[in-house]
């Protein structure tokens, strides 16, 4: 049997690989891809605890969540394109208008 | 011989990740989280979560990954500095937070580290597939309703949002 | 009957509410409501003069004013003899001018406001001299002090008015301070501030003694009731413009003539030689105290006659005139002559106030020239106003058979006759006399004698004023001469025990012969100079130069305290303002603000607009919230 913490382990480096990839990227389209790291690190630790509590709801979480992430990415794609047919980038500090 | 598997997805998932982070091409990063996801998805048969394993493929490497390589493809990108200003900062706040996920992870591991071997047999009476149908439609069924609302919700989002000029020309 | 006697006050004080209030609307008819009052006052001034010399004393008290432990402060009136000829003095002389007034100041703008002042002023100082407790001595001490500021400044859009008018106040309050501190310890001595009280328990508190140098940590006992009298001395120092707080006088001139004449001659300024009579009981229990006075008043005599000499002003002369004599005054009761004092006062009043009001009178006809070298040559234009100047010149000089002749004559008598310092300043006091007539007839042989020297603009002129200035003028002038019929020093000697005594025998007449003398002498050497030799006074300025200077420029006081006083404070001041008041205080206040501008610059740079930044913070935020669960 593989013990649980390994299993939070590795959706723990996942993750912060994820947050760390939204912190650095300039590239809006990389940052996005980020965000689906950190869902998915989410989703490993829900199945692994699903199997060590013998308990089918994150098994169902992580359904949702999977319904929600599609969903999440095809509007935030349409917000790229959006904004890249307003300044021709991507280039995420281009986008700076919410400020003092 | 699991731990085999365990450690081999692990290491390919924890690779993989780290490249879609740090290459400068956004294809590649796109086609490393690919890779990414099929460890995923082996990752979930070994927890004996088959049915997810299926829907993530086809949903997360199927429908998902081929959006974003629409885009990058139809955006048509230069390559652009690929780090912000502030990396350094962003890498220190990552390597604080892992290690201390993993001292956290140590240290209250232990206290419920037994892990009942016990209900093995009774998981596996009822197929994955079919406890999930069971449970999503009747404890869950709300909640399933709503998702498929939040998908047609993102469906008109992603159509008007792209759209050129409303009442202009045809998309 | 006694209760008319509160009209007195009270009649000038409702002409001032009405022409304080109303005058507005009044304007050139003023005077309709001004001089009734006063003139009432003085009627019933003569009926309570009258009640005094039958023996009735009365006292009456209108108001309770506090009582805090102890204290107890009431509004009070009392008239005995002093009372009564002050009250006289006052109403008449206030009666005069007012009558003055209306041909003066016919057609000024301020014409109702000046009426309303100087109706304010003889309420306060009837209240001054009817009081009979020292807090309400005090609080008309100050408004009489108040009214003169308001009257110096009267036309206050010239600035050398304002001046004048506050460095009045200023050098009186000096004055005034150290009145407060004799009134404190007046009433920690003696735990009353009534007049009665006080003089009844004189003998019982006259041996204690107060220990001046505590605060330094030294020891000095010094006779409570002395330090009581000087510190009182010092008020009367200020008020009756004494040497070193005289220098207030001089600029008051910059006042109408009419007041000058109220109050710069015959009122105000004698309510500090008035407060040392009233308190006569007091002073005779402390030599010392009185012995200062005295000096005090002598180079106030000496100093003041020594300045008119040289001056070319006339009303400067006449105010150096008044501060000699108040010198004489003052002299005169520092030596237990208080008779003879008030005796002197009363007189002064009568001419001092002629000779002002003679010298509005030619400032009038000359269009407001004041400097004699421009006069001359007046008296056949100006007959009235020059024999009644004449007569007022003489009696100010102790010419034989006027009223200032009893008077000084009689002061000076009684100096001799106090004692061994007495006759040491009555020497002092027979040179002054000379000085003095000397003076006052140069005054008298300038602007009216010799060839004219008036602006050619205004000799055609030059014609006398209305009668509304010259009766005023004549009364003064018969009274000038009258009063020394009167009998006053009879009626006032039973007041004061010491100075009752009037000396008689050989002293006294030889000191009267040489006090004559010297009066003919004066007039005789100021006939020589200005009248036989013109340039005799001119070469005589050459020769002794430093002294022209010195008493052309009052003895150089006026510069002494413009060093040492006025511009270190100055400097201080202003060393306050630009290194606390701005650098501190406004540094602090705006200091604040500019901190929290930057503060708020700083916090503004949050806001990049960068949505890294934001997710950087929140990643922050996970650090710490996952640092405290590993701690905790």
């Amino acid at each position: 049997m593989i013990p649980l913490s390994y299993y939070v382990t590795l959706s723990a480096v996942v993750f912060f690989t994820g947050l760390v990839g939204v912190l650095i990227r300039r590239n809006i389209i990389i940052i996005l891809l980020s965000v689906e790291l950190m869902l998915n690190a989410t989703n490993i630790n829900f199945v692994a605890f699903s199997q060590s509590l013998h308990n089918i709801a994150g098994q169902v979480f992580v359904f949702f969540a999977l319904t929600v992430a599609a969903a999440e990415v095809a509007v935030g794609l349409a917000i790229i394109i959006a904004l890249h047919r307003a300044k021709n980038t991507i280039n995420v500090d281009e986008f700076q208008l919410l400020k003092w | 011989m699991e731990h085999l598997f365990f450690f081999y997805f692990a290491l390919v998932i924890a690779a993989s990740s780290v490249l879609v982070v740090g290459l400068r091409n956004p294809i590649y990063s796109a086609l490393s989280l690919l890779i990414m996801f099929f460890h995923v998805a082996g990752l979930y048969v070994t927890l004996h979560a088959e049915f997810l394993a299926a829907v993530q493929v086809i949903v997360y490497a199927g429908a998902i990954l081929v959006l974003y390589l629409f885009v990058v493809m139809l955006l048509n990108l230069k390559q652009d500095e690929r780090y912000h200003r502030q990396w350094p900062v962003a890498a220190g706040v990552g390597s604080v937070l892992v290690l201390e996920a993993l001292v956290l992870t140590v240290l209250k591991g232990r206290s419920s580290s037994a892990t009942p071997a016990v209900s093995e047999t009774s998981a596996a009476e009822l197929g994955n597939t079919e406890a999930l149908g069971d449970v999503l439609y009747s404890t869950y069924l709300f909640p399933f309703e709503v998702a498929s609302l939040i998908l047609l919700v993102a469906m008109i989002g992603a159509i008007i949002l792209a759209k050129k000029d409303l009442g202009g020309e045809s998309v | 009957m006694v209760m008319m006697y509160e009209l007195i006050p009270v009649l000038p004080l409702a002409a001032f509410l009405i022409l304080g209030i109303f005058g507005h609307w009044i304007k050139a008819k003023a005077h309709l409501v001004a001089v009734p009052a006063v003139i009432l006052s003085w009627c019933i001034s003569i009926l309570a003069f009258v009640d005094v010399a039958d023996g009735h004393h009365s006292t009456f008290r209108l108001y309770t004013w506090l009582t805090s432990g102890m204290l107890e402060v009431h509004i009070g009136l009392t008239i005995d003899r002093l009372t009564a000829v002050m009250l006289l003095l006052v109403t008449t002389v206030s009666a005069l001018v007012h009558v003055y007034t209306i041909g003066y100041m016919k057609g000024e703008p301020g014409y109702a406001r000046f009426f309303s002042y100087i109706a304010l002023f003889t309420f306060s100082m009837l209240m001054l001299v009817l009081a009979d407790n020292f807090l309400q001595l005090f609080v008309f001490w100050e408004a009489v002090g108040l009214c003169s500021y308001l009257l110096i400044g009267h036309w206050y859009e010239r600035p050398s008015a304002c001046a004048a008018a506050t460095k009045a106040f200023i050098v009186n309050r000096v004055g005034d301070f150290g009145f407060i501190l004799g009134l404190l310890l007046v009433f920690t001595t003696f735990d009353s501030l009534d007049y009665a009280t006080v003089f009844a328990n004189i003998e019982r508190e006259a041996a204690k003694t107060i220990n001046v140098l505590d605060p330094l940590g030294g020891s000095l006992d010094v006779s409570a009731l002395t330090v009581i009298c000087l510190l009182l001395f010092l008020g009367a120092v200020g008020k009756s413009a004494q040497v070193p707080l005289h220098v207030w006088l001089p600029d008051a001139m910059e006042g109408p003539t009419p007041i000058s004449a109220l109050i710069h001659a015959a009122t105000m300024v004698t309510a500090g030689v008035f407060m040392v009579a009233r308190l006569a009981p007091l002073y005779n229990a402390s030599p010392a105290a009185m012995s200062v006075v005295a000096v005090v008043g002598a180079v106030t005599m000496v100093l003041g006659a020594t300045i008119a000499l040289t001056q070319t002003d006339i009303k400067r002369v006449v105010a150096y005139s008044t501060m000699s004599q108040l010198g004489y005054m003052i002299m005169a009761c520092g030596l237990g002559a208080y008779t003879a004092g008030m005796y002197h006062l009363l007189t002064h009043g009568a001419f001092k106030a002629l000779l002002f009001l003679g010298c509005g009178s030619v400032i009038i006809a000359l269009h407001h020239e004041q400097d004699m070298r421009r006069m001359g040559g007046l008296k056949d234009r100006l007959p009235i106003t020059y024999w009644t100047f004449v007569v007022g010149s003489l009696a100010l000089a102790g010419f034989p058979l006027t009223a200032g002749f009893f008077s000084k004559d009689e002061l000076l008598v009684s100096a001799w006759g106090s004692g061994p310092l007495g006759q040491v300043l009555a020497v002092f006091g027979l040179l002054t006399a000379l000085l003095t007539a000397f003076y006052s007839f140069r005054l008298v042989f300038v602007t009216f004698w010799g060839p004219s020297h008036v602006d050619s603009h205004h000799a055609a002129h030059v014609h006398e004023p209305s009668p509304t200035m010259t009766v005023p003028l004549i009364i003064l002038a018969v009274l000038s001469i009258a009063a020394g019929y009167l009998g006053i020093p009879e009626f006032l000697s039973p007041m004061f025990e010491r100075g009752g005594e009037r000396a008689h025998g050989g002293g006294a007449t030889v000191v009267m012969l040489v006090a004559s003398a010297m009066g003919l002498l004066g007039i005789a050497g100021a006939y020589y100079a200005y009248v036989l030799n013109p340039d005799l006074p001119d070469r005589l300025a050459q020769r002794w130069r430093t002294a022209y200077e010195w008493s052309l420029h009052k003895w150089y006081v006026d510069e002494a305290y413009d060093r040492s006083i006025v511009r270190p404070t100055f400097a201080a001041a202003s060393e306050l303002w630009k290194r606390v008041d701005v650098a501190v205080i406004d540094g602090a206040v705006n200091g604040v603000a500019r901190a929290i501008a930057w503060g708020a610059w700083f916090l503004r740079l949050l806001q990049s607009g960068q949505t890294q930044h934001y997710a950087l913070g929140m990643a922050l935020g996970a650090v710490v919230i996952l640092t405290l669960l590993m701690v905790i």
